[in-house]
């Protein structure tokens, strides 16, 4: 280590949903290494370099003033300005929802189409979960539903689905991790798992996989079956399994599911456990979560009463999980500004559209034509400290100052731009 | 700044004050002796108004990871009760489970200036007090939920010894930034991960071998030793259960005279009586907790129409799922630290349950002799949103309104109840025991429940009519240290009140066993567990006010 340096332990990651607190990060005149515990994303967020940046109104350099209060003039003037991206942290999500109702604006996170899939299931019938914690030490029957967990969280099984130890004597090694989906076993074999078994199908076959799974457990009988060529023999040796687990929990993540009506895919997921449970435990563990996703909307309900695709138009919060998704009503030209805010990767870019659009970003973002203001910020965790919520919703993490750059967080922008109002 | 309340009725019975006009002076936030002679900067007449100090909330749900999952899963609910932002106010949505920031107004509005959550789980700490610092106008505090986290089970399974018990008691206290400690169906949250459905104050938890008994003992018994001030808060084994009677008097018996606190009692105190084999146990709670010193409790008053039940208690949650109203329960296993259960639930007064728990809740308020151990909670949202606290006040007050309203519920639940027979009506002191100082004194709030020189100016200004219920929902003046806050039911200044917490001492040295068995078994560093004093006075630009508690002692 040179003399300027320091090293951070215990350094919390905020670069997917699972948010991994294990990290070591040194800082050095050259700029982050993550010395321990690092995956491939942790490596790519820690350590990206950041190309100079300045807050510009239409790609001219301005100083910080100067932006902040051309966007609140166009803030201002807007009819209804959407606040879109926010992958942020607890503190830069208040920011938004403040400047939102303030502004009349309408408030959206950038996965929210995916996180939907979970939440009109919630919504609709309830359901039963789990934390990381709890299935890391417990589950010694793990379905990963048609999901890329690896791809989604590297660290997912070294950490959740195969730990070296467990609370209650259930390493890896008695563990039976059931993969529905093609090729997506590959990482639970890797992992030392006792016993993998793939259903080969495609993801948008799960819903109907789980559908017959139900059937036979409830003891009905099923003439044919024809998903991808599964066999009847294979959803009964699963149903076998499930009846004879201690504490099975059903995994996902709703990025996963990327088709029309996704959600009745995850009405089975949640509809299965809710079988299994009058005479045994069984629950659910979702995740995706990156960009802040379950942050955003763990601050918006509990600020507005909602999550997320919520209108402040009227002065009060108004829902309606259709009308006020924001990637729609951009395609049907809806709203006349874009606020879009992104403080942790650069490919989080707001789309190309006609209306104008106030960037609070990261820097080296590719900015759309049409953007009128970019302010830089910082990313939480890295840049500055913060707060962000994990995917299962009930754990929250700090984040430390590593000191890459001296860059604003969004909170500090976005109460500017409300204060200049 | 020197303020003064000229001539109002004051109720402050922790000075022994009963109705007597006073004239009530506040500098600089605290109130100060009289002070005839000093000239004021502002000058309040509250001729023949009544005068309480602000009114505190010792166990309402608002804070945390189960009331967002109740927030998220309730729109409809939501979609009735709209509130758009003012030049003063954010804007938000009420009813059951009422967004952070309403929370905060609505219960200013009603004279409330501190409440605190019962039920925060240490996992989850951080997230509760984010949402804490997002319910503007009232203190705060936080009961550390304990008794079926794996941590302290395993203490108690390889029987550890008890001072380490107390210090992981008190170290969770600090971690969490907790005021309290709170047990909720004492090992059943735990047992129902290991598929137990049910778990008797002497039943054992199938892997740890452990009882309730032993785990409300030991809690019971660190808290005392560790000095904090309020004792034990039990949700006790059975919830909901008819019946459950039984296990309520064993677990006050089984307390041996240590002090205790038996929460939402309404729901723990179900006989087996008549042909629906459902009847009111209050008459056999009252009597034991008239007996017992010891013992304090509150209600958890069932009002009727829609709400929303959120608890730690996800074995009973899981149990109650079937009479969701409407029908989407969410149970949840959390992180080997605790569990929760939210289920929407309507309450009809034409429903014999339903009708029989209001009454056995009444019943409860009016045979308890002492209003000391006696606090007004409906469990907010549990028996009902805490709006309903003027109705069930005037419902305790007036005699001829209670016995209109049970002529309306439901007829078989009538014939149940001895609510008729009782007579007594609660004064305008029991109120102000019951609201006040009874709970600042059971959560050691020393500044706080009262009106005496150097208590913070927290005021309650009301306008006397014989309606209790008009009267107590609308307050002509609420003050939080000495600023006028809300004037005629309306915020007319939005402040940020502080978080309360206790931190009794512990051994540093519990932190080693701690660190191993977080690194060991968790998916959160020991040290990311820890809720620091910053996170609560920059993040949530609030602040922190430490609590004495008493030294520690030993066994």
């Amino acid at each position: 280590m040179s003399a300027t340096s320091e090293l951070f332990e215990n350094v919390a990651c905020p670069f997917c949903g699972m948010i991994c607190d294990d990290l070591e990060v040194e800082r050095t005149d050259k700029g982050l290494k993550v010395r321990k515990a690092g995956c491939g994303r942790a490596v790519a967020g820690f350590e990206r370099k950041l190309p100079p940046s300045s807050p510009q109104i239409r790609g001219k350099n301005v100083p910080l003033a100067e932006a902040v209060a051309e966007a609140a003039k166009l803030i201002g003037k807007s009819s209804l300005p959407l606040y879109g991206g926010l992958a942020t942290d607890v503190e830069g999500m208040r920011a938004v929802m403040a400047l939102a109702e303030r502004s009349g604006g309408v408030v959206d996170h950038a996965a929210s189409e995916a996180q939907y899939r979970n939440f009109k299931v919630l919504q609709s019938v309830g359901w039963t979960m789990s934390t990381l914690t709890e299935a890391r030490n417990r589950a010694d029957l793990i379905i990963i539903a048609g999901t890329d967990v690896q791809a989604l969280h590297h660290r997912f099984f070294e950490r959740i689905a195969a730990p070296r130890q467990s609370m209650f004597g259930v390493n890896a090694k008695k563990r039976t991790v059931v993969v529905i989906g093609k090729g997506l076993d590959k990482a639970a074999k890797e992992a030392g798992v006792g016993e993998v078994v793939m259903l080969p199908c495609k993801p948008e076959r799960v819903g109907e996989v789980i559908g017959a799974l139900r059937a036979r457990l409830r003891g009905f009988t099923l003439n044919k079956l024809d998903i991808d060529g599964l066999k009847l023999a294979d959803i009964d040796a699963l149903a076998d399994r499930c009846r004879k687990a201690e504490y099975g929990v059903v995994v996902w993540a709703p990025p996963a599911f990327d088709f029309p009506h996704a959600e009745l895919t995850v009405d089975q997921l949640a509809g299965l456990i809710k079988d299994l449970a009058p005479t045994q435990r069984f629950a659910g563990l979702t995740l995706g979560g990156a960009e802040g996703a379950t942050t955003a909307a763990s601050v918006a309900t509990w600020q507005s009463g909602y999550p997320m695709r919520v209108s402040y138009a009227s002065g009060a919060p108004e829902f309606d999980p259709d009308r006020y998704a924001i990637a729609r009503m951009l395609r049907e030209g809806e709203g006349d500004l874009l606020v879009w805010i992104a403080s942790y990767s650069p490919d989080l870019a707001p789309p190309a559209i006609d209306i104008p659009i106030i960037v609070v970003g990261t820097p080296g973002m590719k900015l759309p034509k049409s953007t009128a203001v970019f302010i830089p910020i910082g990313t939480p965790g890295v840049d500055h400290a913060g707060r962000l919520i994990r995917v299962d919703s009930v754990v929250s993490l700090p984040l430390k100052n590593l000191g890459r750059a001296d860059l604003p967080p969004a909170e500090d922008v976005l109460s500017a731009i409300e204060a200049a109002l | 700044m020197l303020i003064k309340l000229t001539g109002g009725k004051v109720y402050d019975p922790a000075n022994k004050v009963s109705g007597e006009v006073r004239d009530i002076y506040v500098e600089d936030g605290k109130i100060v002796a009289p002070r005839p002679d000093a000239k004021p900067d502002q000058t309040y007449d509250v001729k023949g108004k009544v005068v309480m100090a602000g009114a505190i909330d010792p166990h309402t749900h608002i804070g945390g990871g189960k009331m967002t999952i109740a927030r998220m899963l309730l729109p409809e609910d939501h979609q009735g009760d709209s509130v758009a932002r003012t030049d003063v106010t954010r804007a938000g949505c009420g009813h059951a489970v009422p967004s952070t920031h309403l929370a905060g107004y609505r219960y200013a509005e009603m004279g409330y200036t501190a409440c605190f959550e019962p039920a925060m789980l240490p996992a989850n700490a951080r997230q509760a007090h984010m949402e804490l610092g997002d319910t503007p106008m009232v203190d705060k505090g936080a009961f550390a939920m304990l008794g079926s986290d794996d941590y302290f089970l395993r203490q108690l399974s390889e029987k550890q010894d008890f001072e380490a018990i107390k210090d992981y008691v008190a170290w969770t206290m600090h971690a969490s930034q907790a005021i309290a400690v709170k047990v909720v169906n004492p090992g059943g949250i735990s047992a129902f991960k290991f598929n137990q459905r049910k778990l008797d104050l002497d039943e054992e938890h199938v892997y740890y071998k452990v009882t309730p008994r032993q785990i409300v003992l030991n809690l019971a018994r660190a808290l005392q030793e560790l000095g904090v001030t309020h004792p034990l808060h039990i949700h006790g084994c059975n919830l909901g259960v008819p019946g459950n009677i039984e296990s309520t008097l064993d677990t006050i018996r089984a307390t041996e005279g240590l002090r205790v606190h038996m929460t939402h009692t309404q729901f723990l105190s179900y006989g087996t009586e008549g042909d629906r084999k459902f009847s009111s146990g209050a008459a056999r709670l009252a009597e034991l907790v008239n007996k017992s010193p010891n013992i304090s409790i509150d209600v958890g008053q069932v009002m009727f129409g829609q709400t929303c039940t959120a608890s730690g208690d996800s074995m009973r949650q899981y149990a109650i799922a079937k009479s969701a109203h409407p029908k989407k329960p969410v149970v949840m296993d959390i992180e080997c630290d605790a569990g929760c259960g939210v289920v929407p639930m309507r309450y009809r007064d034409k429903s014999f349950v339903n009708a029989l728990q209001w009454a056995i809740g009444l019943e409860t308020f009016l045979l308890v002799d002492d209003p000391w151990r006696m606090f007004l909670t409906t469990d907010h949202p549990n028996g009902a949103p805490f709006y309903t606290y003027p109705h069930l006040i005037r419902l305790l007050m007036d005699k001829s309104f209670r016995d209109d309203t049970f002529q309306r519920i439901n007829a078989d639940a009538q014939g149940a109840s001895i609510l008729p027979t009782i007579t007594r009506e609660y004064t305008l002191d029991d109120i102000a025991i019951m609201t006040r100082a009874g709970p600042a004194r059971s959560l050691g709030l020393k500044d706080r429940g009262h009106l005496g020189a150097g208590a913070a100016g927290d005021i309650t200004v009301y306008k006397d009519s014989p309606d209790r219920e008009a009267m107590f929902a609308t307050p002509t003046m609420v003050f939080k240290n000495g600023e006028l806050v809300v004037r005629d039911g309306k915020v007319v200044k939005v402040v940020q009140g502080a978080t309360h917490v206790a931190r009794p001492e512990y051994d540093k040295g519990i932190e080693k066993p701690l660190k191993d068995y977080f690194d060991r078994f968790h998916t959160v560093r020991m040290e990311n567990f820890k809720v620091a004093d910053e996170e609560i006075v920059k993040g949530d630009k609030g602040a922190v006010i430490v609590q004495p508690t008493k030294a520690r002692a030993a066994a």
